[in-house]
């Protein structure tokens, strides 16, 4: 294990290299934003609407008791989407699209040489392909959890005009009671932590890839179920620390 | 030129090479023979620094390359090209990205300058035109021709080439011959080939060095390779009827 996270350390060491030219890696740097931000806005829509609609309805049927507002269900679901589902059900779907792609194109490129070409020439490989990948991830991965936490919201609205649980004007007057900044703060800092651990362990699952198209897939598997568990660990942590 | 000596390479408890020392000319074709898991690959991995060797060092033009950190390489990096046994092009750049692909990196050009290489090196390995192309879209022989316009997009004074042949037809495989020959006497460059291709022994192996179980067995040109009278090395080569044969009108 500490062989591995010596590797894992003296991997990011190199990928933060002074680059050979600016220019070409801040290319690379936008390719991988568009791929990371624009190619997994699809899936994180669908699933914080869907998610934030299903936890009004839970709520609102956990409270419904006539001792308790109905406009609660709003505040409920406002904090619970931006605490803990955009952030973090959005990082583990990220996990699976992103980091999966990840390891298994760097560990694609392994096997069939092409890194070996890369070093051949003289590039920092690790920093062409690594440090890309992190930057796109620690900035893209908030963008879309903003994103998520509009989105989630206003699935939770979807929710209440649909089934009528909680009246929309209800839910509109929780969500707007007792709002505290602090919980933006923590879900955007999650955000940024959670970006570099799915593209950090991915790339370095892929990057140390040897075989054939048997350990790619093996190797796309590892990055994403690590990248899951840690986290889930982070998580904890970050929720310990500003909490 | 480029020098080994002694040369050992281990992995785990697996000893690949065991000591070789052995001068590559500069101009010419300089091949590495041997039979599967000789250890040929893993010579010309140990010179380019794919691998560090276990013992031993590699000399370009007296320059001690082993020695060098990945920064003190990068001068001598950009002198050398090379043509990967699966042609290593980069699948999601086009044939014409990937020829610029070094020129972007290491050289000042504008973009029309690194064009205009780009199409010369294409003209070279008459691959004219096909410049938007991606990998996918190639033949194999196609792919080893735009590995070898990659390699020299540069201008290297060295270049290595492992398994030029593997996966090709005879007459593809003739061609790929002849153009590592013809740029390697043009520009001057000191080629290193891995091969145990025949046909490529013979045609094109200036200077020839023969591995067999880690260790280097023979050493001469492809004219003095007819009449050795070294056992292992005349097994190799002439293992085949056809070549017992063409040995016997030699």
């Amino acid at each position: 294990m500490f062989h591995s996270l010596g590797k894992y350390i003296l991997l990011l060491h190199l990928s933060f290299r002074k680059p050979e030219k600016f220019k070409v890696y801040w290319a690379e740097v936008m390719r991988e934003m568009v791929s990371v931000g624009i190619g997994s806005l699809g899936i994180i829509s669908i699933i914080s609407l869907f998610i934030g609609a299903a936890t009004t309805i839970q709520v609102a049927f956990q409270l419904s008791s006539p001792l308790v507002p109905r406009s609660i269900a709003g505040s409920i679901a406002r904090d619970s989407t931006i605490l803990e589902f955009s952030p973090t059900i959005s990082s583990l779907v990220l996990a699976g699209r992103v980091g999966s792609s990840i390891a298994s194109q760097i560990g694609t490129m392994r096997v069939t040489e092409q890194i070996d070409a890369l070093e051949i020439m003289g590039v920092n490989a690790p920093g062409y392909l690594i440090a890309p990948k992190i930057i796109a991830g620690m900035t893209m991965v908030p963008l879309l959890v903003i994103a998520s936490i509009a989105l989630g919201i206003t699935g939770g609205w979807i929710a209440c005009v649909v089934s009528g649980d909680v009246s929309p004007a209800d839910y509109i007057s929780g969500v707007h009671s007792g709002f505290e900044g602090l919980t933006v703060r923590v879900a955007l800092v999650k955000a940024v932590v959670f970006g570099f651990i799915i593209a950090s362990i991915c790339a370095y699952q892929g990057f140390y890839t040897s075989g054939g198209a048997l350990e790619v897939g093996q190797s796309a598997t590892k990055g994403v179920v690590y990248s899951c568990v840690m986290i889930l660990f982070a998580d904890l942590v970050i929720t310990r620390l500003m909490l | 030129m480029i020098e080994v000596k002694d040369i050992y390479k281990t992995f785990g408890e697996n000893e690949v090479l065991k000591g070789i020392s052995a001068k590559f000319t500069a101009g010419k074709n300089n091949l590495i023979i041997g039979g599967s898991g000789s250890g040929k690959t893993t010579l010309l991995k140990c010179i380019v620094g794919l691998h560090d060797p276990t013992k031993g060092q590699v000399f370009f033009n007296d320059e001690n390359f082993t020695e060098m950190d990945f920064t003190q390489r990068v001068p001598i990096r950009t002198e050398i090209g090379m043509l990967f046994q699966n042609s290593a092009l980069f699948d999601s750049m086009t044939v014409e990205e990937n020829i610029m692909f070094p020129l972007n990196l290491f050289t000042k050009q504008s973009k029309e300058e690194k064009l205009e290489r780009a199409n010369f090196c294409l003209e070279r390995v008459n691959l004219a035109g096909k410049n938007k192309l991606y990998p996918s879209e190639l033949s194999g022989g196609m792919k080893k021709r735009v590995g070898i316009a990659r390699a020299i997009s540069m201008q290297p004074k060295y270049l290595f080439v492992d398994e030029p042949n593997s996966g090709l037809d005879p007459k593809t495989s003739i061609l790929i011959d002849e153009l590592i020959n013809e740029l390697t006497e043009e520009y001057e460059i000191t080629t290193v080939i891995v091969t145990h291709d025949m046909n490529s022994v013979m045609g094109i192996g200036d200077h020839i060095v023969f591995l067999h179980e880690g260790k280097k067995w023979w050493e001469g040109s492809n004219h003095e390779i007819a009449h050795t009278d070294n056992k292992e090395l005349n097994s190799f080569v002439f293992a085949s009827k056809f070549m017992q044969a063409a040995k016997e009108k030699l």
